[in-house]
């Protein structure tokens, strides 16, 4: 083959869920043999379902896929093994209480096997460890081996079983600064042993570091490919987060009133124990929104949670109108007057099962004029709700129907309208708009806007800033988990807070 | 020399420590293939009661005690082919359906038992074949070789359940499917495949268990007779830690308990009643599980159905 050549061609493909969301639309990508190729996109532009579709997870309803110049058809995940495809994936398919080897060879021995070949398949690792720079040891426990040593296990298994075509879903996600380092390393010494690499990664620094070319993806569809040599973070960010412009809402505003809340300081670890939010301090005023602008996955998520009681700071202090919050529980804070409209709706936002009603008074119900003596007052609770659906234009067929017939879109209104309806001191709202029709986003943004007239202090977390520009009176960009700059909240920095949210201070 | 007195009675209860935990080892082996694959089966006295009918029905109809084993054993593979079907297929509660097996068990087989004709005479059942010059060891001889046939054969079931496990891909396949069954799928397996054969050997096996009882301890079917095996075997592979050698240390404990109730019951006089020595096994159960229960080393699906 010709130094050019391709080894993958995906052509026209898209992908319609049912239930309608189109995951890919239209989408062509040309992977060089032997090339570093970055998939490069927000959550949720449908880059994991893309490489899903060429690793035989899921079906293209539309396009064509070749391979090595052939039309293929992958049917599974064993079909595209067999066409030496390998995937890490984001979440790492181990048995942890089995040992390496084990869990190479595991379900993939060759037909009519009856022993587990356990010092066969171990020989052979070693052997492939020493190629590949990759040094494991076979019998250790799954279980004991580091985040970043388990995908080594996850690498070597593709390898092991002959693929040369490897797709990594997010493979830096889930490691530390260090085993970052290491693996970009890694990742280019496949490629001097002749391994095609197709990473996926939000974070611009990697794919400056690592790729050869880059595909960006934005909302189901591609925008471009572009070589890594011939870019810069600013463009690729640009490329990443473009998005059809929202009017400005409302004014940007200066005159403020006191301040609410105050943030001194405040770290917190995430879910695997790592620093995701170190030392954030600022302020927000009465009748101010407050936007945090940056790319998902740089504290944000951690901000919110601390914010609003789910998780517990490692340190630092939050303040709401001079009181100390941040020992409180969720309940606690709430009854501060802190408002929650989380990023994750279905975990933490409605009850699925539960009636719109029920939804709405989740807060309140407690208290008259929703129960008496632990006795539900569903006629009031019935009647508020429809007060509220009514104002913010659900669509349902009655308030006593679950949530969760709803669509997106209309469960977010009945999670702002219920926010918001306590007139609270202080909102967080993270990932307002996230999917969510584009009428209904102006109509929250609106509503947003309602709530900061009438002295509601706001924070606003989005990975849009289409939707920040909207209605932000001042803007943070957040990386590395830390306050990266401010910004008045006009269109006018739109460049600046690009370039700010590339970069990666932490590193 | 020895006390006498002493020695005589020590040799009776060691003697009978591996007889008593016979079928003990065979349900709780048995039923810890299915745990491994992730399917949690307390229909195990069930499954046994219907091994000890079957078993015995066959062998009042004639047949060889072999034959009548081998009998059992098909009707634990049809039992446990129901169970499979419900919990793996149908995904029905584990608990439900254990606990259905059991009631099930016990109507079924007292059902039968009075409605057919066993006669009253009980069966003909197998001999201990004493293991030439090993048999006539002081002490040891009587301990370890002068017994019947099944209980021997624990040694090899114990063997063949460490084998399958830890040295076959079957095996392999199989803990993959208690522990993580996601990376079974990944890798291109069945996993409700896995465990619905683990579930049928197992049942095998359990009811094999069961048969011991009719077809070697003693020669008649009584309603109940299993009294609680099924649930010992269960505290057993957790006291085993999930292990065929762990489980068959725990299984001999039990054993010693059953073989020391039985003698403390001739010997005891009136002031203390003998259903005090009765309970003791199954006191034990209870004092294994509370001290045991949490550092459990319990595949980590056990009662999950895989759904994808
Ligand atoms: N199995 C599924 N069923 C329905 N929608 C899905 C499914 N998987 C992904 N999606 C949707 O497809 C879109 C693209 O998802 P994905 O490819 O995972 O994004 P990302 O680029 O972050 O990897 C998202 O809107 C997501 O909600
Ligand atoms: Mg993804």
């Amino acid at each position: 083959m010709s130094k050019h050549s391709n080894i993958l061609e995906m052509r026209n493909i898209s992908k319609r869920f049912p239930g309608g969301v189109v995951a890919n639309n239209d989408v062509t990508i040309e992977v060089r043999q032997g090339e570093v190729h970055c998939l490069l996109g927000e959550n949720g532009a449908g880059k994991s379902v893309l490489m899903s579709i060429l690793y035989g997870l899921h079906h293209a309803s539309d396009g064509e896929i070749f391979l090595r110049g052939e039309k293929v058809k992958i049917a599974s995940p064993k079909e595209a093994r067999n066409l030496r495809i390998g995937m890490v994936h984001q979440h790492f398919m181990l048995v942890p209480t089995l040992t390496v080897a084990q869990n190479v060879i595991l379900g993939q021995y060759p037909a009519g096997t009856v022993l587990n070949m356990i010092p066969e398949v171990s020989q052979k690792l070693v052997e492939l460890g020493r190629r590949f720079k990759l040094p494991v040891d076979p019998g250790a426990l799954v279980m004991d081996l580091t985040v970043g040593e388990q995908q080594r296990v996850e690498i070597i298994k593709a390898l092991y079983h002959g693929a040369d075509l490897l797709i990594f879903d997010e493979p830096t996600a889930v490691l530390t600064p260090k085993e970052i380092a290491g693996f970009l390393d890694f990742v280019r010494h496949l490629r001097d042993e002749g391994i095609t690499s197709i990473f996926i990664t939000h974070k611009l620094d990697e794919v400056i570091a690592v790729a050869d070319r880059i595909t960006v993806l934005r909302d189901a569809r591609k925008i471009g490919t572009v070589l890594a040599a011939e870019t810069d973070p600013s463009e690729l960010a640009r490329m990443m987060v473009g998005r059809d412009v929202l009017m400005k809402l409302g004014d940007v505003r200066h005159d403020v009133g006191e301040v609410v809340v105050k943030i001194n300081g405040l770290s917190a670890n995430n879910s695997r124990g790592l620093e995701a939010l170190s030392d954030v301090s600022f302020d927000v005023r009465a009748g101010e929104i407050v936007g945090i602008a940056g790319v998902s996955g740089n504290g944000q998520s951690e901000l919110c949670l601390a914010l609003t009681g789910l998780l517990e700071s490692t340190s630092g202090s939050i303040q709401i109108d001079g009181e100390e919050i941040a020992r409180l529980l969720p309940r606690g804070v709430a009854e501060k007057g802190v408002a929650h409209v989380p990023e994750d709706r279905h975990k933490l936002g409605v009850i699925l099962p539960f009636s719109i009603s029920e939804n709405m008074v989740i807060h309140q119900f407690r208290k008259e004029p929703f129960s008496k003596m632990g006795r539900l007052l569903k006629k009031n609770i019935s009647e508020y709700s429809r007060a509220l659906t009514t104002e913010y234009r659900v669509r349902m067929r009655d308030t006593e129907q679950p949530i969760g017939d709803l669509s997106g879109g209309n469960q977010q209104k009945v999670v702002v309208a219920r926010e918001l309806a306590r007139n609270p001191r202080f909102a967080v709202i993270n990932q307002l708009t996230r999917g969510v029709d584009i009428g209904a986003i102006e109509f929250l943004l609106k509503k947003i806007l309602e709530a900061r007239n009438k002295g509601t202090a706001i924070l606003l977390v989005s990975t849009e800033l289409e939707e920040l520009f909207a209605v932000c009176d001042r803007i943070l960009v957040m990386s590395g988990g830390r306050i990266a700059g401010e910004f008045d909240g006009g269109r006018e920095n739109l460049e600046e807070i690009g370039m700010l949210m590339a970069t990666d201070v932490a590193s | 020399m020895e006390d006498f007195s002493l020695y005589v009675p020590l040799i009776t209860v060691l003697a009978a420590t591996w007889r008593m935990a016979t079928p003990i080892i065979f349900a709780a082996i048995g039923a810890m293939f299915s745990e491994k694959a992730g399917v949690l089966n307390i229909g195990l006295e069930g499954i046994m009661l219907i091994g000890a009918f079957s078993g015995f029905a066959a062998a009042v109809h004639g047949a060889p005690i072999f034959v009548a084993f081998v009998f059992a054993l098909l009707v634990g593979a049809v039992a446990g082919a129901i169970f499979g079907y419900l919990t793996v297929y149908l995904k029905t509660n584990q608990i439900v359906v254990g606990a259905a097996f059991n009631l099930l068990g016990l109507g079924i087989t007292g059902f039968l038992y009075r409605v057919g004709d066993f006669g009253s005479s009980g069966i003909k059942i197998s001999n201990p074949i004493s293991i030439p010059f090993l048999a006539d060891i002081p002490f040891v001889g009587p301990i370890l070789f002068q017994h019947t046939p099944m209980v021997y054969l624990t040694l090899p079931l114990v063997f063949m359940a460490f084998f399958v496990l830890y040295r076959t891909a079957y095996g392999l396949n199989l803990r993959a499917a208690g522990d993580y069954p996601n990376a079974l799928a990944a890798a291109g397996q069945s996993v409700n495949l896995h465990r619905f054969s683990a579930v049928v050997l197992g049942c095998s096996i359990v009811s094999v268990g069961g048969a011991f009882l009719t077809l070697s301890y003693t020669n008649q079917f009584v309603e109940g007779i299993v009294s609680g095996r099924g649930f010992m075997a269960l505290a057993v592979i957790v006291f085993g830690r999930w292990t065929p050698l762990g489980i068959f240390g725990a299984s001999l404990l039990f054993g010693l308990f059953f073989a020391l109730q039985l003698f403390l019951q001739t010997i005891s006089d009136a002031a203390i009643p003998y259903q005090a020595f009765q309970a003791m096994p199954y006191v034990l159960t209870i004092v294994v599980l509370v001290l045991v229960g949490g550092r459990s080393n319990a595949p980590k699906f056990l009662t999950v159905p895989f759904q994808r």
